[in-house]
This record gives C-alpha cells, sequence and structure tokens, in this order.
C-alpha cells in the first residue's frame, strides 16, 4: 500500500470516527467548535515560563476523549506525521534564552529550555483538541455550524469542497503512483524527470474529478447552505458542557492550578 | 415531456459537439441514447440540467432549461452520473440519499422515510447505512441511482449506467432500471441492455442526430449500426 492510500484510508477513517455514537459525539457541532476556539486560544496565550500552568490543560482534550470513547493514542497515530512538526517549532529556544531560570539538583535550566517545552506542548495540545473535534464532527456539521455564527459562505464552501478535493486528490495520486511503479519496476517513488508531467496529469485528472463532484452536489440542490447537515441540534446539555469547559480552561489560565493544590498540602 | 429543440453546443476551441439535436422524449418513455465514443452522448445529457449552457431550446415539463429556472429543472431531473465515486460524496449512504430531499427543503425525518421507501423499493435496504467507501462498485452504482431517485425526479438521466459492473449486478441492475415507472434517457454503450430496457433508440454520431426510432429496428440494423462504429448488440449477432 502507497503512502497516499493510506492517507486516504486515514481520512475516511475519520469520517467514520466522526460518524460514531458517544456523549461527546452528541453535543452539538457549534458548541464543540467554540470549546476547541477558546480551548486553543488560552492554551496559546500561556506564558513562555508557565510550564507547571499549562500541564494542567491537557485534562481537557484527555476528558473529551474519554467522553467520546476515542482512544488517546488514535490522535497519536492519525498525527503522527504532523506532531514532529508542531514540536519542533521551539527547537532554537535554548540557544537564544540562556538565561537559567531555575536548578534541578546541580543542573541549570534555561528559560530557553522551559520555553521550548511550553511551546511544544502547547502545540500538541492544540492538536488534540482539533483532531477531537474533528473526530467527533463530520466535515457538513462543522460547516453548518460556522454557517449559523455568519461565517461567510465562501469560506464554509472552500472548506467543504476543499476536505472533499483532498480525497480526490489522494485517490488520483495513488491511482497514478501505482501505474507508474508498475512501468517503473525497481525504482523508488518517481523519477524527477517525470515530475513536471505527473503534477500537470494529477491537476488536470482532479480537476475534472472535482468538477464532477461538484456538479454532483450543485444537481442535487446544493446553493452553499448546509441544510442537510442536522443531524445534531443544539440542546441546553451541549450548551451547559459548553459554558463548564470554558468556565474551568479561562480559570485554569489565571489560577495555577497544580501551584496551587500543591500549596495546599505543603 | 423532454424536449430538445435545434440543439447546439461547442467546446471552446472545438468543432460543435452537438449540432441541431431535435427530438422528443414522452412521459413514461425509456429512450436509449447511443453513439461511438464522443458523438455527443454525455455533452446531450449535461445540457439537460443545465451543466452545459447550449444554444437552441430544451424544455422539461414544459420549463425552458435556463439560468432562471435551473432550481426548478434540476429538481424535475434526476442525473446519474457515470462514475458512482463522484455521485457518492457523503460518508454514508443515507446521507447521500437525503442530501438532496433536505437541500430542497424537506425535513430530515421526511427525506429519511422518503429514502427508506426507496432503498426498500430497490431491495437495497442493506445499504442504508453503510459507508460509501466500505461497499461493493455495484452496490455503489445501486446506491447512486437510489441517491438521485430519493429525490423524486420526473426524469432520469443515466450515462453508462452499466459501465464496469459484473453479470449479475448488470442483471440486477437493469431489472432495477426496468422496474422504474419513470421517464428515462438512457446513454449507453450497452446495447444490449439498450435492447432490455427502452422501447426508443436515439443514434447520435458527430453531435448529429442520426437514427430515431424502435429500438428493435435501429438495434438491428448492422448497416446502420457499422457505418456509425457500432456493433449488433451480441444477442441479436449469434
Amino acid at each position: 500500500m502507497d503512502n497516499a492510500q493510506r492517507a486516504m484510508l486515514d481520512l475516511r477513517a475519520m469520517d467514520e470516527l466522526a460518524s460514531m455514537d458517544s456523549p461527546y459525539h452528541r453535543l452539538s457541532p457549534l458548541s464543540k467548535f467554540l470549546m476547541t476556539v477558546v480551548y486553543i486560544f488560552i492554551t496559546a496565550s500561556f506564558h513562555k515560563y508557565d510550564l507547571t500552568g499549562l500541564l494542567f490543560m491537557v485534562i481537557f482534550p484527555l476528558i473529551g476523549y474519554q467522553f467520546a470513547f476515542i482512544p488517546v493514542g488514535t490522535c497519536f497515530s492519525k498525527l503522527r506525521n504532523v506532531i514532529p512538526l508542531v514540536a519542533a517549532v521551539g527547537l532554537l529556544n535554548p540557544f537564544f534564552d540562556r538565561a537559567p531560570l531555575f536548578r534541578i539538583g546541580s543542573v541549570n535550566v534555561s528559560g530557553g529550555v522551559v520555553s521550548m517545552i511550553t511551546l511544544m506542548l502547547k502545540g500538541v495540545f492544540c492538536l488534540m483538541a482539533s483532531f477531537l473535534l474533528m473526530a467527533t464532527t463530520q466535515i457538513d456539521d462543522l460547516c453548518r455550524a460556522l454557517r449559523k455564527i455568519h461565517c461567510p459562505k465562501m469560506i464554509t464552501s472552500l472548506i467543504l469542497l476543499t476536505f472533499r478535493y483532498t480525497s480526490v486528490l489522494l485517490d488520483q495520486v495513488s491511482e497514478m503512483t501505482q501505474a507508474y511503479s508498475l512501468r517503473a519496476p525497481g525504482q523508488k517513488g518517481i523519477h524527477i524527470s517525470a515530475w513536471g508531467t505527473f503534477l500537470g496529469q494529477l491537476l488536470l485528472r482532479t480537476m475534472d474529478r472535482a468538477e464532477d463532484l461538484y456538479e454532483a452536489m450543485m444537481l442535487r440542490g446544493f446553493s452553499g447552505e448546509f441544510h442537510y447537515a442536522a443531524g445534531r441540534q443544539s440542546s441546553r446539555l451541549s450548551w451547559l458542557a459548553a459554558l463548564i469547559t470554558c468556565g474551568a480552561v479561562i480559570t485554569a489560565r489565571y489560577i495555577n492550578i497544580p501551584a496551587f493544590i500543591t500549596s495546599l498540602f505543603f | 415531456m423532454l424536449r430538445f429543440d435545434n440543439v447546439t453546443f461547442s467546446y471552446p476551441g472545438s468543432a460543435p459537439a452537438l449540432e441541431g439535436v431535435t427530438f422528443e422524449v414522452n412521459d413514461g418513455e425509456k429512450v436509449g441514447l447511443i453513439g461511438a465514443n464522443g458523438a455527443g452522448k454525455s455533452t446531450l445529457m449535461k445540457c439537460v440540467p443545465g451543466l452545459l449552457e447550449a444554444s437552441g431550446t430544451i424544455t422539461v415539463g414544459g420549463l425552458a432549461v435556463n439560468r432562471e429556472n435551473l432550481a426548478e429543472v434540476r429538481r424535475k431531473v434526476g442525473y446519474v452520473l457515470q462514475d458512482p465515486d463522484s455521485q457518492m460524496f457523503m460518508p454514508k449512504v443515507i446521507d447521500d440519499m437525503i442530501f438532496g430531499p433536505v437541500n430542497y427543503g424537506l425535513s430530515r425525518e421526511e427525506a429519511e422515510a422518503g429514502a427508506d421507501r426507496v432503498l426498500e423499493d430497490l431491495g437495497i435496504t442493506r445499504l442504508r447505512d453503510r459507508y460509501n467507501h466500505r461497499i461493493s462498485g455495484g452496490e455503489k452504482r445501486m446506491a447512486a441511482i437510489a441517491t438521485v431517485l430519493a429525490m423524486g425526479p420526473d426524469i432520469m438521466l443515466m450515462d453508462e449506467p452499466s459501465s464496469s459492473l459484473d453479470p449479475r449486478n448488470r442483471r440486477a441492475l437493469i431489472n432495477t432500471i426496468k422496474g422504474l415507472d419513470r421517464t428515462m434517457l438512457i446513454a449507453s454503450h450497452d446495447l444490449d441492455m439498450i435492447l432490455d430496457i427502452c422501447s426508443r433508440v436515439i443514434l447520435l454520431d458527430g453531435g448529429k442526430l442520426i437514427a430515431d426510432g424502435k429500438a428493435a429496428d435501429i438495434l438491428r440494423d448492422r448497416e446502420l449500426l457499422e457505418a456509425h462504429s457500432l456493433e449488433l448488440p451480441l444477442s441479436l449477432s449469434r
């Protein structure tokens, strides 16, 4: 199985995860979207040295995964290619910020190391939260939620079509790669001399397929609105969950909960 | 019910793909559209729901196909695309089936009830909650027809419905189409299927209407078919 096929299966697996049933799946898409946005915003706003405060933020996605009946490992396995990139963001910090911040035994820990870890954790936590949203909400439901908060039709259509186009693109990449490898035995990947033609053909073929797909949607009355995506209605429970989560997330931002708990005992 | 009057269409920078095509399809009639590759069959089909803008006049149930009437025309016309993978874009079969009806104003419950009826009529209730990428090619083809039928169209257009189906699924599809009480225009190279389903056949070549008559007459005319790069249906050539 080539990489494109594997990626396509991953994409389809996301669809299957999103149509599962669990208490978290049953929350309305808009409340889940708002919870995720607030979580990401608050997590990103932690000070670069506030490592202990930030650590507490992992609780929220972990609880979410439990309510969604999705093992946390699924997130890390699906995002295996992205997580190293996100984690690498602060890699240069230890070189620029060398001032010692605290000591562990006889070892000085510099501000750069702490800010690097903080940045890495921020990235990973935000990915965990985004994945949780995508794994529990179908793309059409999400677009409908965005339309409800008056997100322009053009943007929601673009999100939807990009999602659909990705699967078309992967499908075509997989077919073309297989056709190529069958006539280029012993060759790893696609030879650089064929890249131009390959990409050109890929573009033309995916455009054709994407046009067919769009026509199929138009023929069945699609006009940029997501009436059909009314699977999960807003409920009081959804908004209560959103309110409690947002409140807890904001509280965790302003009160260093691990430090507070430690102060109760020492 | 479906009328083409002097319909002409050219793709940019190309010779006309359709030239002065005139014919009509009556209510309840099943008409086969045949012709070699590039004869203009798919182009003609795409003009009906306004996917391509042709000159001349096309009317659907008395309604001219133009920008103003497009939504109403598309409500009356169901188009089964050649590739079911392009037709089925939602995760599950049921999601795909309610997509059209809900877009046209039905509630989700009404749309699901309608979809269930169609699935039962076609005998594919088992596919209701299946994922589109987990069903076979034959099942996907039937599901694609179901998505169109769920919209309750007056007229159905089918582009190569039997392509890439195994004999058993092909037979099941033919029986299904024969059982549908709808006006139909079916474009296909599968002349045996056309002979089995359609009472009337229209032969296109080079974008022009060459022949229009009873299926049994046209599909038995070896000279006519061979002159336009076709062959007698297998069932008639033995």
